[in-house]
């Protein structure tokens, strides 16, 4: 299996007709690690809910319990009878198994990221696939962009092909500060960890701040994900999908 | 399919062979160092073990965060548990004078301890967080005995890995590795912000181990076990957490 970046030629697969080419889209390595990564996420997703649901209370500083006034509090019963959150309901607990589950997809998650982080480094996919090049920062490619967007025309042709500006921006912004921030805060709130490096914690304010910000940034991923799975719908779902699986795009016709 | 060639199938099994041989000799190892939970098995065994043997070569020296005294919480939450039973009651009356720790298993002088002799060997105070699992935390001040105080008195064998430690419910106890049973910040703690420990808090002895979570910090401590297998003990993998499938090792 060739795991480097494709060749950035378009190639006629063998057995297709000359008129119907294929163009090599996504390496080996993207597919993989985005497809753990939507494993990873979706497992630490439904464990944080049922975690989330032991304490649906949120605080600022470093400590938080029944007893303090809370920042928030999510309007749902909770799955302990000391927590008071005005239902006379007390959720099944699934926080044993729950935990469990989100700490080994959390290393699933790190150990992807790593893979991926440094295949993006050393084979320029961050560099070629992810920055925007100058031209692509300009205001008016930007703008352009935008306004295909609010005039919910149909993806352009070269979309098949790379990211557009703003995919490159909000991509980078999931990698780079949003996967970060997230492992950051959840190691922030191990008592073991802070041991080693206590300034993890403070930094952030303080522990139950730091399980706040998690609970935030896990927002902001959820929102990635809802947008994300929408532009795939609206740019082709089978032709998006195929790229992420196969890793080819078949075009132009069907590109776009 | 093309076949595969010879150069192909001897380099292919020989990388194969190499590949085995150095996970096993990685297993062993990592056995060997003592960074295997006794729950690496299971659908979470990977997880257990890979949090376990990471924690456990990042923190061997590390202390848990301690805080200043204005961070002392004014209305710390005890998450009251068991409601006392009638010889715990007896107890308190008594302001827990007849109270006793014991100390067996794999020791080389077994004990028993009153608290006024636990108050006699050195202490520690020391202003830390209980971090529950479900998320909330308070800070307070714990003043205790150092576990280790006590191990020095009763000897360890040199083949005890494990420390198991029992509260007055027979259902309720918990067990740790003899690093966190060694650790500094390993207490018998018997006071709180000052005073003696409240019973809502685990009083009149409680295990308190701020490297973890608040589930390990088992309250009402009577028995304490040294052993080389946490098999013989109890149910299961010998802690009672097992039975709502919590981590043995909290300090995640």
């Amino acid at each position: 299996m060739n795991l480097c970046y494709p060749a950035r030629v378009p190639h006629i697969a063998s057995g297709r007709s000359v008129s119907n080419p294929q163009i090599a889209r996504h390496a080996a390595v993207v597919r993989i690690t985005h497809w753990l990564t939507v494993i990873a996420f979706l497992i630490l997703l439904i464990t944080g809910g049922e975690i989330v649901i032991s304490h649906p209370r949120f605080y600022l500083g470093e400590v938080g319990n029944v007893t303090t006034t809370p920042l928030f509090t999510l309007p749902i019963p909770a799955s302990r009878d000391t927590v008071p959150t005005g239902y006379g309901y007390v959720m099944p607990d699934q926080n044993g198994w729950s935990r469990d589950l989100h700490f080994e997809a959390g290393w699933l998650l790190v150990f992807t990221g790593l893979v991926y982080g440094v295949f993006g480094l050393w084979s320029g996919h961050f560099r070629r696939d992810l920055l925007p090049s100058r031209s692509q920062w300009r205001l008016t490619a930007l703008w352009a962009v935008v306004a295909r967007y609010l005039r919910r025309a149909p993806a352009a042709a070269e979309d098949a092909r790379s990211y557009n500006p703003l995919q490159r921006i909000a991509y980078l912004k999931v990698i780079f500060i949003l996967f970060p921030l997230v492992i950051w805060t959840g190691l922030a709130m191990s008592p073991g960890f802070t041991s080693a490096m206590p300034i993890a914690v403070s930094a952030l304010g303080g522990r139950q701040t730091a399980r706040t910000l998690h609970f935030f940034v896990s927002g902001a991923l959820v929102l990635f994900l809802v947008v994300h799975v929408a532009m795939v719908i609206h740019a082709g779902f089978r032709s998006r999908m195929r790229a992420m699986i196969t890793g080819r795009v078949t075009s132009p016709e069907e590109a776009a | 399919m093309k076949p595969i060639s010879r150069r192909k199938l001897i380099t292919g099994g020989l990388a194969t062979t190499a590949g085995l041989v150095g996970v096993g000799a990685a297993a062993t190892l990592i056995r060997r160092a003592g960074l295997v939970p006794p729950d690496c098995r299971g659908p979470y065994g990977p997880g257990e073990t890979l949090t376990y043997a990471a924690q456990r070569i990042l923190t061997r020296h590390s202390m848990a965060r301690e805080f200043s005294r204005d961070m002392i919480s004014k209305t710390p939450f005890a998450n009251e548990i068991a409601p006392p039973t009638d010889l715990f009651k007896a107890h308190q009356e008594k302001g827990f004078s007849d109270w006793r720790l014991t100390v067996g298993g794999m020791v080389a002088r077994p004990g028993s301890f009153s608290l006024s002799d636990l108050k006699s060997m050195p202490m520690r105070s020391q202003i830390t967080e209980v971090a529950c699992e479900e998320g909330w935390s308070y800070i307070a001040e714990w003043i205790g005995t150092p576990l280790y105080e006590v191990l020095h008195e009763v000897g360890p064998l040199s083949e005890a890995k494990y420390l198991a430690y029992f509260s007055t419910d027979p259902n309720w106890w918990e067990s740790i590795d003899l690093t966190d049973a060694m650790h500094p910040q390993t207490c018998l703690t018997w006071g709180m912000n000052d005073g003696d420990l409240p019973v809502p808090f685990g009083g009149p002895l409680r295990m308190r181990i701020p490297r973890q979570l608040g589930y390990k910090s088992v309250k009402f401590i009577t028995h304490i076990e040294l052993a080389d297998t946490l098999k013989g003990l109890g149910k299961r993998l010998g802690y009672i957490e097992q039975d709502y499938a919590y981590s043995w090792y909290a300090g995640m």
